[in-house]
């Protein structure tokens, strides 16, 4: 087992060198005022002077390496320029990450409240009105663009229930709505797969036996077949945070929520590239993160899945 | 919204199909010694069953995905045909009063006005602060939607076959594949679509670039293991025995098995482009203004709504975008269904 997640570490670090090495590639052919916050008003020498004192006359491997360098040892994620002027990333991001992980840690306990009991009520109701009615909610959010939705939930929620129309985080009541959102996508998704594994696990002999033994409908459901649905759902665990991560990108912005998701959004409206560069690094790295964790939950939900004996499968 | 999500039909399908493929029948299931029977001397018996005609049956009697094709089809006949009827506008044309000279800004639905050539017109949804017809603008916007929609799903198709092919019958090129695969399906494709439109011009070209650029790898997993699986099967040893080029034997002997699933793909990525076409443009990423779009329309109605009386400039193109992107979603679905061949035998 430690071997394995050892092996899975190693192999992941190593995809997150070659994302991050293609990202800084290409963002290395971008236009330089991207890293000048009064570009029209520099001379060709100052351009130049700057430059050298960035590091970016240097050829682009030389570059990376000084690049990956800084994230090793001092943790340096680069320094913005447009955005801040002469800030390091890192420093920046400091002030807005918690705030994203808190409204992405709280939507998506809020998903699991709901999509769980979802996903079980239309398994129950197995082609009956309360599981069309949950397919057709499923559908709607699956298929409509959440940039959709998410609007018409801040026009119409607010002007309902005198909800303010931006975030403020003392304001209690201005988190309802982003966090709201923020889960429906996830709702549907655990709702939509929960209920195909409880209707593949309805129809196996366990499920049988324990009807023959006279077990009632809502005990099989809830001790037999609910807890075997669940297992695979772990490994549903980095979609949920990736569909949280993507989310917040429109939400924040929408609520002006200073979080990440947001300040992805002001700083590709502002050019700024080093920020723009380390950001995108930031929520690649969280996928492949995600990835991981959901590999790990599987195993720990349960014990029939092992990944050492599982190597000769693919 | 570009999310990476999983479909549970498209999971199905693809485990179904892979289950066909898979099975490999004993020499006693395969033949079986029938004893002589005097009735059947004179019977002729053949089984009618035809795979896709099975499918078309099974998906005729779905009533709601019936509908909504209907649906699809006719929006997408009425974009075409819409510019050539009589009494419509150019989508670009500011439209001013010859009269007073003003411009007709942001008249409400169904209110008239008149046009530059004297007549009195009817503005079916209304125009736009720019004085343009919303309803000429909502049909070009929707037929360029839907045709970068269709143009993601059939490049997702070419591109995903062609390297799902390479992937599965040239060994060397496992590494590569493998390794693109961990490093594509990890991102999510809404921060290459990002990063793409981030570093290219906003156009038609670029988004469809950003869009493809992560969709294809899913369809080359899918079929690289069907490959794999299938390649050395003893019909497809004597059809290379027998000369056959490798050319044919994929797209004769295995392509049809998978023919279902690369539908249903497609299917399933054109609400995905138009979504993450909106999504983008939201972020300021998007088609250019003179390059009509759901996703345009939506920004710019999205900056109105706080004016109750403009928010038909929202309303109307959000309602075009859902008929069509559910109607693509619940038909892909359905025909996931019919097309799975467990589903045909009753």
């Amino acid at each position: 087992m430690i071997r394995y997640i050892f092996k899975r570490l190693l192999r992941s670090v190593i995809t997150l060198l070659i994302i991050v090495s293609i990202v800084f590639v290409l963002m290395r052919q971008m236009p330089i005022e991207g890293y000048f916050p009064n570009f029209d008003h520099m001379s060709q020498e100052q351009i130049k002077a700057s430059l050298a004192i960035m590091g970016l006359d240097k050829p682009i491997p030389v570059q990376l390496f000084n690049f990956l360098k800084g994230v090793v040892t001092e943790g340096s994620l680069g320094i913005s320029y447009v955005y801040r002027d002469q800030v390091p990333v890192t420093e920046i991001l400091a002030t807005k990450i918690p705030l994203s992980i808190k409204l992405g840690v709280l939507a998506l306990c809020f998903a699991l409240l709901v999509g769980l009991p979802l996903g079980t009520m239309m398994a129950q109701n197995k082609g009956r009105f309360l599981d069309k009615l949950g397919n057709a909610f499923i559908v709607c959010i699956q298929a409509v663009p959440s940039a959709v939705y998410f609007l018409f939930i801040q026009i119409y929620a607010t002007e309902w229930f005198g909800l303010p129309l931006t975030f403020k985080e003392a304001e209690l009541r201005t988190w309802i709505l982003p966090i709201f959102s923020l889960a429906l996508p996830n709702i549907s998704y655990y709702g939509m797969w929960l209920r195909r594994y409880m209707v593949d696990e309805s129809t196996k002999d366990y499920v049988k036996l324990a009807k023959i033994k006279g077990l009632s409908g809502a005990e099989i459901m809830f001790k037999h077949v609910f807890r075997n649905a669940f297992v695979p759902l772990g490994q549903y665990l980095p979609t949920t945070f990736l569909n949280t991560c993507v989310g917040s990108i429109y939400v924040e912005s929408l609520y002006s929520i200073p979080g990440m998701g947001g300040l992805l959004v002001d700083v590709v409206k502002r050019q700024d590239n080093s920020m723009v560069q380390a950001i995108v690094m930031l929520f690649a790295s969280v996928g492949i993160i995600g990835l991981i964790v959901g590999d790990i939950m599987m195993t720990l939900l349960d014990p029939r899945v092992s990944f050492v004996a599982k190597k000769e499968s693919r | 919204m570009g999310m990476r999500y999983k479909n549970p039909k498209v999971t199905k399908l693809e485990e179904n199909v892979t289950e066909a493929v898979r099975t490999k029948l004993t020499d006693e299931e395969a033949f079986k010694i029938v004893p002589f029977d005097a009735s059947a001397v004179e019977k002729t018996g053949y089984s009618n069953y035809s795979y896709w005609g099975s499918t078309f049956r099974a998906f005729s009697k779905n009533k709601v995905a019936m509908l909504l094709v209907s649906a699809v089809l006719l929006i997408l006949l009425f974009t075409f045909i819409q510019p050539s009827l009589p009494n419509q506008l150019d989508s670009f044309q500011i439209n001013i009063n010859p009269d007073t000279g003003v411009i007709h800004r942001n008249l409400p639905p169904g209110s008239m006005g008149k046009l530059e050539n004297g007549k009195e017109f009817k503005f079916i949804l209304g125009t736009n602060e720019l004085g343009q017809d919303l309803w000429a603008k909502l049909w070009g916007a929707t037929r360029n939607s839907l045709l970068i929609g269709f143009t993601v799903a059939i490049i997702e198709a070419i591109v995903g076959i062609l390297a799902g092919v390479l992937w599965g019958y040239v060994r060397q090129t496992d590494l590569i594949f493998t390794e693109l695969y961990n490093i594509l399906d990890n991102v999510p494709s809404s921060l290459v679509l990002i990063l793409v439109s981030y570093m290219a011009k906003p156009s038609v070209g670029t988004l469809l670039l950003a869009m493809s650029l992560t969709r294809w790898i899913g369809m080359a997993r899918f079929i690289r293991n069907q490959i794999v699986i299938i390649r050395n099967r003893e019909y497809n040893l004597a059809s290379r025995c027998l000369g056959t080029s490798t050319f044919t034997i994929i797209f004769r002997n295995l392509l049809p098995y998978l023919v279902s699933v690369i539908m249903l793909r497609m299917a399933l990525s054109i609400p995905e482009a138009i979504a993450s076409e909106v999504f983008i443009t939201y972020i300021g990423l998007g088609l250019p203004a003179d390059v009509p779009s759901l996703g345009n329309l939506i920004n710019v109605g999205r900056k109105l709504m706080l004016s109750p009386s403009l928010r038909y400039q929202l309303i109307y193109p959000t309602i075009i975008l859902s008929i069509v992107t559910i109607s693509f979603y619940v038909v892909g679905n359905a025909f996931s269904d019919a097309a799975d061949p467990k589903n045909h035998i009753n």
